[in-house]
């Protein structure tokens, strides 16, 4: 397997796709023109490499957790710490690039949908540094649960909209995205956060969050001097989890995990684990693994954690499932909540809600891989210190 | 079915008016009276909406009841069984508009099966424009079911000789780029544009997205070969009730055939 990706078809095997709007058609082959441009233009190259090391951090350190480790039953645990990037997580890798591509086609507005927040404010910083309106659709119940990040995405001057239809999550902030962007497709570039949506969407941000797995599969061979036995990240919509896995796909030898979040369990009905208990079908404009009901219609998701908070995934991720060369799991929010924990007290570093699912996964299961495990730490869990406490009866902090 | 009332209507020198309501909206029980109620009222087409949970498309009004017929229980069965019972009282043609999930879901053949027996003479798929997925959409055009399939003003010009194509029963010109939604005025463009694609295509054009008021209606209807109302119909089947919904659409057919 040398390539997951088909350009001329916009699928990966039968997932994917373009299923929008008619109106949509014209700007999605204006943002694929666009992206075959810049992908092959030096110059642009040039700048996403500079603006990734100057002003977003990178490359980001390999760090070898051995209290963890110790905690796992494992020696060679991995942290890839995309924590470390300007805004706290991976989600910068995107707006960068897109936003780069944005100014490249002429788009002065920009909008987003966000979950945790944590896309949003990437969008809202990349749009601050380059002088783009920025407008983010954001759930009610997440503008109330990510409070933080909603002021933050404000003082960096975005307008942010708390969206109060359907579910009031990630979901409902996608499709008051797309709504936007198929009223304002000419003046507007929709930066979305995930490699979910119609094509080019999943294959242009797998493809500007590729550089994690890119420069943890060097930094291993580096540092641990060999590849790992095991790559794990969390998936929502799968976007830190493709960056990471997308440069050892062709390494037959590692074995992909991704740790989706089971909620109150998956028989509770009450998860996001669209891979392990989803089945195929068609939301935000491509055929990829999806929480439905018997009739079709989307089921509600669930998780602490509201990054994950998604009945959908991204189709790239629904092939590998298929193809065999990724393997999808889940954790409770209850398991979720005490890696949170663990992580903070072993290594001094609070992970993000979302990221503490793969933490989870790994204190469970890490001890049975045989070799290192790199484990893609997304995001910090500074947004997430005023939830939590809330949750554990605390009351909110700010 | 769909083609010769439209070109009976085009010989009339009439436009078509097609009422776009959701089903099981307002209430779980009222779709077939609303069927009949609107094609007493002067209806040539009805476009019936099976309601998705995701209505990407749409905007506020039609949003709001899809996401009332699904907590009213309403099922792609249930509808297809209202479907059946308006059939069996009246002929005008019905255009069943979705979206692909719920339709991919029930299985696509057993669906243009069920939907053909129930009596739907055309299917509308928002999410599925030319060539997404070519395999459904031969599946759709083998079918008895004529496919409606939609034009926008982004849509470049050399898209659209393929797009109609691939259709047949009307074309669907979006009046705007959008989603569905009752809007004050009409674009100054619009007439233009819907007599420059009515000379490049085969088939007759109708025209929807916005079109809300009797005089909107009148000055759609004197350059296109049908006119769709959604919209402002749905909200006031969901503030004043089926009968007002019947006297709009009446309003509507006397403006435009006045």
């Amino acid at each position: 397997m040398t390539t997951t990706t088909e350009p001329e078809t916009g699928r990966f095997g039968e997932f994917g796709g373009r299923y929008v709007p008619e109106t949509l058609i014209k700007a999605l082959n204006e943002v694929s023109a666009a992206y075959r441009e810049a992908s092959q233009d030096p110059t642009f190259q040039a700048e996403f490499r500079a603006l990734s090391a100057d002003f977003v951090g990178r490359p980001t350190p390999l760090y070898h957790a051995k209290r963890l480790g110790e905690a796992a039953g494992n020696p060679q645990l991995w942290l890839k710490r995309e924590d470390l990037n300007h805004t706290g997580a991976h989600k910068i890798n995107n707006t960068i690039g897109q936003a780069l591509l944005a100014r490249r086609m002429g788009k002065k507005r920009i909008i987003a949908e966000t979950g945790a927040g944590q896309h949003g404010v990437a969008t809202a910083t990349a749009c601050a540094l380059f002088d783009l309106e920025c407008v983010v659709y954001m759930g009610e119940e997440d503008v109330g649960r990510q409070a933080l990040n909603v002021y933050r995405m404000q003082l960096l001057g975005a307008d942010v909209r708390a969206v109060t239809s359907g579910t009031r999550t990630l979901k409902d902030a996608t499709n008051e995205a797309i709504r936007d962007w198929v009223t304002h497709v000419d003046s507007t570039h929709y930066i979305i956060g995930s490699v979910v949506g119609p094509d080019p969407f999943p294959r242009m941000v797998r493809d500007f969050q590729s550089i994690i797995g890119q420069e943890a599969r060097a930094q291993s061979l580096d540092r641990i001097g060999c590849l790992p036995a095991s790559v794990v990240a969390c998936v929502g919509g799968g976007s830190n989890a493709m960056g990471m896995f997308h440069a050892f796909v062709p390494d037959e030898d590692v074995e992909l995990v991704g740790v989706e979040a089971g909620g109150s369990g998956i028989e509770s009905g009450r998860h996001s684990a669209s891979l392990v208990a989803g089945t195929p079908g068609v939301l935000h404009g491509s055929l990829s693994y999806l929480l439905q009901d018997s009739d079709g219609q989307v089921a509600p998701a669930h998780s602490v954690s509201a990054g994950l908070d998604y009945p959908g995934v991204g189709p790239e991720h629904s092939f590998l499932k298929d193809a065999g060369r990724a393997r999808y799991t889940f954790v409770t929010d209850e398991q979720a909540l005490r890696a949170f924990h663990k992580l903070s007290e072993l290594e001094g570093i609070i992970p993000a809600l979302e990221t503490a699912h793969a933490i989870a996964h790994v204190l469970e299961e890490g001890g049975q891989v045989d070799g290192p495990i790199l484990i893609c730490l997304s995001g910090r869990g500074d947004k997430d210190v005023s939830h939590v406490a809330q949750l554990e009866g605390r009351g909110l902090l700010i | 079915m769909i083609s010769s009332v439209l070109a009976a209507l085009r010989d009339d020198r009439r436009a078509a008016l097609i009422p776009y309501v959701t089903a099981g909206h307002p209430s779980a029980d009222s779709t077939v009276a609303v069927l009949n109620a609107l094609a007493d009222s002067g209806a040539d087409i009805i476009e019936l909406g099976i309601p998705f949970s995701d209505p990407l498309a749409d905007g506020p009004t039609i949003q709001q009841s899809s996401f009332r017929s699904l907590v009213n229980g309403t099922t792609v069965e249930s509808v297809l069984g209202d479907l059946k019972r308006f059939r069996s009282e009246r002929d005008t043609p019905v255009v069943i508009f979705t979206y692909l999930n719920p339709v991919l879901r029930y299985g696509v053949d057993v669906f243009l099966a069920d939907a053909a027996e129930a009596g739907a003479n055309g299917l509308l798929l928002t999410d599925v424009p030319l060539g997404a997925d070519p395999e459904l959409e031969r599946a759709v055009a083998a079918s008895p079911l004529d496919f409606i399939r939609l034009v926008a003003p982004t849509t470049e010009g050399e898209r659209v000789p393929g797009i109609a194509e691939a259709g047949s029963g009307f074309l669907y010109y979006i009046s705007r780029t959008g989603v569905t939604g009752a809007r004050s005025e009409l674009r100054r463009d619009l007439a233009a544009e819907v007599e420059s694609l009515r000379a490049t295509v085969g088939l007759p054009v109708a025209v929807g997205f916005g079109i809300s008021t009797p005089e909107q209606a009148r000055e759609i209807g004197a350059v296109a070969d049908g006119v769709v109302v959604g919209s402002a119909l749905v909200r006031i089947m969901e503030e004043e009730g089926v009968e007002a919904g019947a006297r709009f659409v009446a309003e509507l057919r006397a403006t435009l055939d006045g």
